[in-house]
């Protein structure tokens, strides 16, 4: 290696601008990252409902005027497909995440984490959606 | 050869650092048969058309890891990758991520490097006397590094891993897949001498779990599962500190 950077040797760094362009493997993990943003987003639009709600009751219903209003309905509902996409993509890459585990002597297949982890999400979604549902009745 | 054979238009990025301030492409009308690999493909353009072509090649089957270049912009063996499977036209590059040193050959003592410090052998504490006999293992116990250890050093996942393009300090999916396979067996008492490099500032968090090293890799091993679960080892081993501080006996963390 002494020949580094002598003589003929020249190597060429090629530049990363773009990057994420160049492949839909990155295109579509783009994707999945820029969904977190949706779900900070719902985040804050939660955390603003109990501000409100400490301010007292102008507030408050102030803040459900606006939840219940058609532009907030149409966000609500560009949310839950970001979130759902979020869900799906993050329980596809989980299995190259945990440790091994390990069932009945064998290794537990990505597919049945990733699966696991789908059926989890739509069961604890509707759990709440059942409870807010009898709450509000 | 014969007058009904096929043809296909192979584009490479050649770079002549002698002559060349960049690389450019060039492409080449190559015969083929549908048995021919990529390096098959290539090796045509050396012998018959252009001499001056360089690339890496020895083995031919997919074990040297000496083949690795971006096919049609994804990294692959050229050995394993078939001209059948690219009707037309195929594209070759260098592998992503690093210093091209002349055409499809890439410059890795930057890999080299790291793979030297994460010590990738088997350390004893106290080496065990040949007259105790052999080191038995059981299934569990191979099975808990076995798939690490087919990693070839073709370097597919570092040219699949962005990261490590932002950043070439990054110790990357490879070496912190070999990391971990010594770490793992039972065997070796060295995990302490390699974790320093698993928690460093260029180690394992540099990762944000793209996954695609591990796709690309043509011996199945999962180098991004090996990287996430370091991140677990390796944020353990920081709050650990809190509960059993440094110096107590580390036998119990196993």
């Amino acid at each position: 290696m002494s020949a580094k950077g002598t003589g003929m040797r020249r190597p060429y760094r090629r530049p990363m601008d773009g990057w994420w362009r160049k492949n839909p493997y990155f295109v579509e993990y783009m994707i999945h990252e820029a969904t977190a943003l949706f779900v900070a987003l719902y985040a804050l639009i939660l955390l603003a409902g109990v501000v409100c709600l400490a301010q007292g009751r102008a507030a408050w219903d102030g803040w459900v005027g606006w939840i219940t209003s058609p532009l907030s309905i149409l966000l609500h509902v560009v949310i839950l497909i970001a979130f759902a996409y979020h869900a799906w993509s993050w329980f596809h890459i989980m299995p190259r995440t945990l440790p091994p585990m390990h069932a009945g002597g064998k290794r537990v297949a990505g597919a049945t984490i990733t699966r696991a982890g789908l059926v989890a999400a739509v069961a604890s979604s509707a759990l709440v959606l059942l409870i807010a549902w009898g709450v509000a009745r | 050869m014969s007058g009904g054979m096929k043809t296909i238009e192979i584009e490479v990025l050649r770079y002549i650092p002698e002559d060349e301030e960049q690389p450019y492409h060039q492409t080449f009308v190559v015969p083929y048969t549908d048995d021919m690999s990529v390096l098959q493909g290539l090796q045509h353009i050396k012998d018959e058309i252009d001499g001056t072509l360089s690339y890496r090649w020895s083995c031919r089957m997919a074990i040297c890891g000496s083949c690795g270049m971006m096919i049609n912009g994804v990294p692959k063996l050229a050995c394993s990758t078939f001209l059948r499977d690219y009707p037309g036209k195929v594209r070759v590059e260098a592998l992503n991520h690093f210093p091209i040193e002349r055409d499809l050959v890439i410059e890795m003592d930057d890999f080299v490097d790291k793979l030297e410090r994460i010590k990738p052998y088997i350390i004893e504490k106290a080496p065990k006397p040949l007259s105790e006999g052999e080191h038995l293992q059981t299934p569990a116990q191979v099975e808990a590094y076995e798939q690490f250890s087919a990693c070839i050093n073709c370097l597919l996942c570092y040219a699949a891993c962005p990261q490590y393009g932002l950043n070439p300090k990054f110790l990357g999916p490879a070496a912190t897949a070999l990391l971990h396979r010594y770490n793992m067996d039972s065997r070796d008492q060295g995990s302490a001498e390699r974790m320093p490099h698993a928690h460093d500032e260029d180690g394992v968090f540099n990762c944000t779990a793209v996954g695609y090293c591990s796709e690309v890799c043509p011996k199945k091993v999962d180098p991004a599962n090996a990287v996430n679960i370091n991140k677990s080892e390796s944020a353990k081993d920081y709050f650990l500190r809190f509960i059993a501080p440094r110096g107590a006996p580390k036998g119990a963390a196993e």
